[in-house]
């Protein structure tokens, strides 16, 4: 077995589980308190990827990137990158399939904290990023560590995304999702096993310790 | 001081109402808001804390204006310097007891005074104690404390003493007291205990169906104008014995029991827990000394 596959994903699931962080605590508080008309647009697109086939995303963002269209031309005349077929690509590709596991949970920790405990810090003059901070956040951590974990899992188990934008080469983008279709494809189903039976055993263990730490009160933990 | 006309439809468990309400208050008075429940009294407090916006009328604290619906002006809640101790207390989950009062000190407020607080509230024993493993009591003392940290120019109290013991809640009271004589500021307090108006309040404001059935002293507000009186208690029922043509209603006032005997007509409008006032007419008190000062 190869471990580029492998450190690949995990590498993959690592980066844009942090960039979802630092977009999906922002999203899912402006959709927790918001009364903007907009807001069941937002939800529902943040949504979509639950129930769309990975495939239909992984083809429009095929069509986006590629050079000859508008964005990926655009990307490519402005800052000589191309984001088909590449890395880049795939994180881009991940970070709008995972959304709605790390924007959920978070949305929901929101909502089902008091009003109260926002009322009285805004009563008390603090700016709204001290009240975030130090007050709604350090209460949700539960709820966070939920998305953070949904997203990795997920990141590490996509499969139809990554086939379509990334393509299957080796050290770039061929994951380990893409290596057991790849050595199935090729008759190797001892290659495949191996890699099948790593992601098995690792997605349930990050599992279990997700559903052992929530189980107990995690602001003790933590 | 506060000179005020608050309008704001109101939703309640039999439907729509109209809240409406236009007071006064000189500088640094405790208002007691006191009627039934739903009848608009957290809905006042929340208004004059800028939590929630009238449909109409004005706002003028201190010689400011906080809100006024014909000129737009509403000034933001964190801009109005009130403190407001929720009927849940609101306590952060995520800080200790002496954390969530340091949290409430202004920027360039006096850091010392949580230390005082803290002694003051009998907090010492639990100041590093997660807020989520305190009696329903404790948080009470804590969000007191807190809203006394910010050092507010109003302080809203909704029912904030419901959940002390006897003891405590006079304890409680005292030092809200000692704080509100040391400290200029006005109190505004949802309150259902009589004697606690009587003990805490200048003024209390009637309120049913979201408007002011009376707005004066606890002793006007609280006194049957067809009584005349000289000696006028408050307490609540604690049981009515009906014997015949003899009824006795058994009163607490303060800690003493009294037993009354009531008219046969009188004792069906009432039942026990009501506030009642008792009081003597036609006949001379006896006083007998109980005890050489």
């Amino acid at each position: 077995m190869e471990w580029g596959p492998i450190i690949l994903t995990f590498k993959l699931a690592a980066i844009c589980t942090m960039l979802l962080l630092l977009i999906g605590i922002p999203l899912a508080y402006w959709l927790a308190t918001t009364q903007s008309r907009f807001k069941s647009l937002v939800e529902t697109l943040t949504a979509m990827p639950l129930v769309l086939p990975p495939t239909v995303l992984g083809f429009y963002l095929l069509v986006a990137f590629t050079p000859n269209n508008l964005l990926g031309g655009w990307l490519r005349d402005t800052f000589n990158i191309s984001l088909i077929f590449s890395f880049g690509g795939l994180v881009i590709g991940s970070i709008i399939y995972s959304l709605p596991f790390m924007v959920q949970p978070i949305q929901a920790g929101f909502q089902h904290l008091p009003r109260s405990l926002y009322e009285t810090a805004t009563l008390m003059g603090k700016s709204r990023w001290s009240i975030l901070s130090r007050v709604l956040i350090p209460n949700i951590k539960s709820s966070i560590l939920t998305g953070i974990v949904l997203s990795f899992a997920h990141t590490i188990g996509e499969f139809g995304v990554v086939l379509m934008i990334g393509g299957n080469i080796p050290e770039r983008t061929k994951v380990a999702s893409i290596a057991i279709y790849d050595a199935v494809e090729m008759m190797d189903y001892n290659l495949a096993n191996k890699y099948a039976g790593f992601l098995f055993v690792v997605t349930f263990i990050i599992l279990l310790v997700l559903y052992r730490i929530t189980g107990r009160n995690l602001n003790k933990v933590m | 001081m506060i000179h005020t006309r608050l309008i704001k439809e109101l939703k309640a468990a039999n439907g729509k109402f109209t809240l409406d309400v236009n007071f006064s208050s000189d500088a640094h008075q405790i208002i007691a808001i006191y009627g039934p429940s739903g009848a608009g009294k957290t809905s006042i407090l929340r208004m004059i804390a800028g939590l929630l916006k009238p449909d109409g009328g004005f706002l003028q604290v201190n010689n400011r204006n906080w809100y006024h619906a014909e000129t737009g002006i509403a000034v933001a809640p964190g801009d109005r310097n009130v403190g407001f101790v929720f009927q849940d207390y609101a306590l952060f989950p995520n800080m200790s007891v002496l954390q969530n009062i340091e949290y409430a000190i202004p920027k360039d407020g006096d850091r010392k005074m949580a230390e005082q607080l803290i002694r003051h509230f009998d907090l010492n024993e639990l100041r590093n104690s997660p807020t989520d493993q305190l009696s329903g009591g404790q948080q009470q003392r804590v969000a007191v404390a807190r809203a006394f940290a910010q050092q507010p120019d109003i302080l809203c109290l909704d029912e904030p003493l419901s959940a002390l013991d006897h003891s405590l809640r006079t304890k409680l009271q005292d030092f809200i007291l000692e704080e509100h004589r040391r400290r200029a500021f006005t109190i505004l307090m949802v309150s259902h205990d009589v004697a606690e108006i009587f003990k805490m309040a200048d003024r209390v404001l009637h309120l049913e169906d979201g408007k002011i059935l009376k707005y004066n002293t606890p002793e006007v507000v609280f006194s049957d104008s067809s009584i005349s009186g000289k000696f006028q208690f408050t307490g609540k029922i604690i049981s009515i014995e009906r014997s015949g043509i003899l009824n006795v209603v058994t009163v607490l006032i303060d800690h003493q029991i009294v037993k009354v005997v009531v008219d046969p007509r009188e004792v069906d409008s009432l039942s026990e827990g009501d506030q009642v006032l008792v009081a003597s007419k036609a006949f001379n008190p006896i006083i007998r000394k109980i005890h050489t000062g």
